[in-house]
């Protein structure tokens, strides 16, 4: 059902080398724990004694739970360490290792940093790759058709539509993640925050600025967003 | 299509029933998506009847106890394992599935992903398609 839209995403008009192919080696097969839940879940489904819907609705309820504290523990530390941000961006998977957070499949990580002149966000226009060592389950917009092509074709109406209006003088530049690279985004540091610890930090960093579709909000008196 | 969801709170008030989940103050931590999946799985047959939660927290604390009688590091590590393990007895004990079906999905997913091209949904059928 989601394959109508592969064609517009793949030839989508993105400057530069923003976008990369992908390459059609087969698929990692999942741990023997992952295979043993998606049988169980597969099955159960089947005879309709769970609703798959419903399943979904609860890991989707959770998905900010999962992964983006990670993904946030790394923005944090590269906001107050300028050495550690600056293997981020040249080596990411040996910074995100030194945090403990290391690709299960071999997959190549790429942290894309943003500026006042630079806004990045990433996509997957053939499926729905995700650095989820660092990000955890992907939101299901972020698997649905209309963003995957969307994101290519028109990245500011896209991120119009997350409430993240983009100034015409900033490049907007999209990521398309494969199997074997995912893309990770460094958001700017909100104003107002030289007094925060590390740990107050990464409580800012939200999923949506990993993935590239919001900006950081500057700390208000109530405290999280 | 944006936004954050509140975080649900039923299921922490579950989950603060069961012994010893990995979690902070807003309840669950996953480490990886079969985590989760496997969680609400629980959650979901539960809140349908296929067994109460009461029934459930006894079967998830047969299993760490029987971890913890083998040995095994009471760490929390394990935790999401020991779930699945006590959800595929659970479900098999109340009929919902058997072992061996269950192998036997486990074996056609993982020829399913051996056989299906990156980008391409996996599904049971690949298993039937030749190796391009």
């Amino acid at each position: 059902m989601e394959k109508t839209d592969l064609q517009p995403a793949a030839t989508g008009g993105v400057s530069g080398e923003a976008v990369h192919s992908h390459t059609h080696d087969h698929q990692a097969v999942p741990s023997d724990l992952a295979l043993r839940v998606k049988s169980l879940e597969s099955l159960l489904v089947e005879k309709g004694l769970v609703d798959r819907a419903a399943l979904d609705a609860l890991v989707d309820a959770y998905e900010n739970k999962i992964g983006p504290r990670n993904g946030a523990r790394v923005v944090a530390r590269a906001w107050t360490d300028p050495a550690y941000k600056q293997r981020l961006l040249t080596d990411a998977n040996s910074a995100l290792a030194e945090l403990g957070f290391a690709g299960q499949q071999g997959e190549n990580m790429v942290v894309v940093e943003n500026t006042p002149e630079v806004h990045n966000v990433v996509v997957c226009t053939l499926c729905s790759c995700y650095p989820w060592p660092v990000l955890g389950l992907p939101p299901v917009w972020y698997k649905s058709a209309p963003y995957r092509s969307r994101t290519v074709m028109d990245p500011r109406g896209v991120l119009n539509e997350f409430g993240t209006a983009i100034p015409q003088d900033v490049e907007v530049r999209v990521w398309d993640s494969t199997a074997e690279l995912r893309y990770l985004v460094l958001p700017e540091r909100p104003a107002d925050t030289e007094s925060l610890t590390e740990e107050e930090l990464a409580a800012l960093v939200t999923r949506d600025s990993l993935i590239g579709v919001a900006k950081l909000a500057p700390p208000t008196s109530e405290g999280r967003a | 299509m944006s936004g954050i969801e509140p975080y649900p709170t039923a299921e922490s008030a579950l989950i603060a029933a069961l012994p010893r989940p990995p979690g902070d103050e807003d309840g669950p931590v996953f480490a990886e998506p079969w985590q989760a999946q496997a969680f609400a799985l629980a959650v979901k047959l539960s809140e349908q009847g296929h067994f109460t939660w009461k029934q459930w927290a006894e079967a998830l604390a047969a299993e760490l106890a029987a971890a913890a009688a083998r040995g095994e590091p009471d760490d929390g590590s394990h935790y999401y394992e020991h779930w699945l393990a006590a959800l595929e007895r659970l479900v098999t004990a109340r009929g919902l599935t058997d072992p061996a079906a269950l192998a036997a999905r486990k074996h056609a997913w993982a020829e399913a992903y051996r056989h299906t091209p990156h980008g391409k949904p996996v599904e049971l059928e690949a298993v039937h398609q030749p190796i391009p």
